[in-house]
């Protein structure tokens, strides 16, 4: 994990809290869990899809898709879990399409996902003819509103997929092949491990999640939206880099991706209760980004140098 | 060669079948509005060509025009200007492209992440710059720039092919045209070899900037008006057409006559679907499908070629 960015999801904390009047109220804090979960969602995959050094740019635009999708049958009186099971279903048939592509095909993964993400952004103009898709009955808002122990639904969601996806990587054999998989991946096939069906394994589970992160997005706007994730994917990648998971050597890690979440929430709370405009915040993510890069960067090379003995006169 | 021209009979076959299937397509005004509409994707896609030649990518074109575009014209109206404006947009092109080149060559991203980044970062500014507000309505003689005609044929398409001729000429007959190459081949032979390759990957990823910039003045030219949201369509088609053109993503093969094709391919692939009266929602869809086929056979071909050695 990237210790820079607990220092600075810290420092975020503090700063809105003493000039951000209304950051520091439990209905804020809570309310920033709340935005966060659905990134949460879309940031735990990715952290294994950068593992395997891959890219899943598609993300945003499966996820505008399914919740497409789910609020129209929704709308066609179908039941909550069948939506939801179609939802998933999307996500899915895209995710194992991504991970063919990528891993049968051979194609570089962050072109791969951008065709992808052009498919599903088409679909999703398609099904809902460029229109928001409301009137989704009470079902899903019923659900969605509900607060176990105070805590909103939509957190209690996130938490779960956290700690579900946290066990499988360190009490199962997917974590080391995850890693293996970007890091070493010719010991992982001489050990005679199938590399090639977890790592298409990693693709539809990002799509499956993206799907599923569809009940949260409709869940909270109680409409479908075709256009109303376009870019998530960025904040996704965005998180899980902050949070210190590596383009190389396979190496990564799901806290690291949470703080990065939390990070990214706190900074677009933060602004948005300093008044600051939206589009800035988007902005301020690149930014975020870009500092969090140059700080392992220059990390890595003070490590190399002090690793490197002097040479000889 | 031989892939050019396949790629040109391609062309043909498409243009065949629409002038087969409308009744529309082969008018005069048709086919110069396909060449104006390719002028503009081959403009934004020849400065990405550079890029994915070494071996990198810019996905930040799109986003680039957009907010060039937007900055352009805010500077002409306020300075009643038309030089100040095409200086302002071609600068602040040029500029993006400086930031990504040394985001690329000194804190060592990615090329895609870096780029990815700038993406949504310009297209946050862009819209906090705008604030929702539409600049338009320009001079006539500005916008004869996009709109207008010389001899009868759209002045993009003179811009395009002087883009052509200069840059062809660039990459194929100078040394730096060559070091592009080399650094898209094998980049650590090119740096043995004594090529600077950190100055000239910069000063790659600058060219795309101001190539963005150029595309975004005549774009403005053209639509007669600037919002924030006009560079967001306009990445994918870019990315597509150097593809299509067998640039290829592993760097070092490909050439700018091969984005022109792949422009021209991409135009008149969504014009047929104009006429065709396709649901305007079907072009991401068809454009990403194409991406898509393009990398393929890109990657097979690489294969093939490696199997042969």
């Amino acid at each position: 994990m990237n210790k820079g960015a607990a220092y600075l999801l810290a420092i975020l904390v503090v700063v809105f809290a003493v000039f951000g009047s209304g950051f520091a109220t439990t209905a804020n804090i809570l309310n920033i869990g709340v935005q966060s979960s659905v990134l949460l969602l879309l940031a735990l995959p990715m952290t294994l899809v950068i593992m395997t050094e891959g890219l899943d740019l598609s993300m945003g635009a499966v996820l505008s898709l399914s919740g497409v999708v789910m609020a129209t049958m929704l709308m066609n009186e179908h039941r909550l879990p069948v939506a939801v099971g179609a939802a998933v279903g999307v996500g899915l048939a895209f995710g194992l399409a991504n991970g063919l592509l990528v891993v049968a095909l051979g194609l570089p993964p962050f072109v791969a996902t951008l065709g992808t993400l052009g498919i599903a952004q088409g679909l999703a103009l398609l099904v809902s003819g460029g229109q928001s898709v409301v009137g989704i009955g009470d079902a899903l808002p019923a659900l969605y509103g509900r607060e176990p122990l105070d805590v909103p639904f939509a957190i209690w969601v996130a938490v779960a997929a956290f700690v579900i996806l946290r066990l499988a990587l360190s009490k199962t054999r997917l974590g080391p092949y995850v890693s293996a998989i970007g890091g070493n991946r010719e010991a992982l096939v001489l050990a005679g491990v199938r590399a090639n069906v977890y790592h298409v394994g990693v693709y539809v589970l990002a799509g499956a999640m993206a799907g599923f992160a569809a009940l949260l997005l409709t869940g909270r706007m109680s409409a479908g939206h075709p256009t109303a994730a376009i870019g998530m994917e960025f904040d996704a990648v965005a998180a899980v880099i902050v949070g210190g998971t590596t383009f190389e050597r396979g190496k990564g890690s799901l806290w690291g991706t949470l703080v990065g979440v939390l990070t990214i929430g706190v900074l677009k709370n933060g602004l948005n209760v300093l008044e600051v405009s939206s589009s800035l915040q988007v902005a301020s993510i690149g930014v975020l980004v870009i500092v969090a890069l140059a700080i392992d960067s220059m990390l890595q090379a003070l490590k190399q140098r002090r690793h490197t003995p002097a040479r000889a006169a | 060669m031989k892939g050019l021209a396949y790629r040109l009979i391609a062309v043909a076959a498409i243009a065949v079948g629409l002038a087969f299937a409308t009744d529309v397509f082969l008018t005069s005004a048709n086919v110069l509005n396909v060449l104006r509409q390719a002028s503009l994707t081959f403009l934004i896609a020849s400065g990405l060509t550079l890029t994915i030649l070494t071996a990198g990518l810019d996905l930040s074109v799109g986003a680039n025009v957009g907010l060039s575009a937007c900055f352009a014209a805010t500077v002409m109206k306020a300075t009643d200007s038309v030089t100040m404006g095409v200086v302002a947009g071609l600068g602040f092109g040029a500029l993006v492209g400086v930031l990504n080149g040394l985001m690329i060559t000194l804190l060592k991203l990615p090329p895609f992440i870096a780029t990815y980044g700038m993406l949504w970062t310009l297209n946050g500014v862009t819209y906090w710059f705008m604030g929702g507000e539409t600049i338009h309505g320009f001079r006539p003689g500005f916008r004869a720039l996009g709109s207008g005609y010389g001899l009868g044929v759209p002045i993009p398409i003179y811009v395009m092919a002087a883009f052509l001729l200069v840059g062809g000429v660039f990459t194929r007959y100078t040394t730096f045209g060559q070091e592009v190459y080399a650094i898209g081949a094998n980049r650590e032979a090119a740096r043995l070899s004594g090529v600077p390759v950190r100055a000239r990957l910069t000063l790659v990823y600058i060219l795309s900037g101001a190539m963005a910039g150029l595309a975004a003045i005549v774009y403005l030219a053209r639509l007669n008006s600037a919002e924030a949201d006009i560079g967001e369509p306009l990445t994918l088609p870019a990315i597509a057409a150097v593809l299509i053109g067998g640039t290829s993503l592993f760097g070092g093969v490909g050439s700018l006559t091969g984005t022109l094709i792949g422009a021209l391919t991409l135009t008149l692939v969504v014009n047929g679907m104009n006429l065709l009266a396709v649901d305007a929602s079907w072009q991401p869809l068809v454009t990403g499908a194409i991406v898509i086929l393009a990398v393929w056979i890109d990657v097979i071909t690489r294969q093939r070629a490696e199997a042969r050695v």
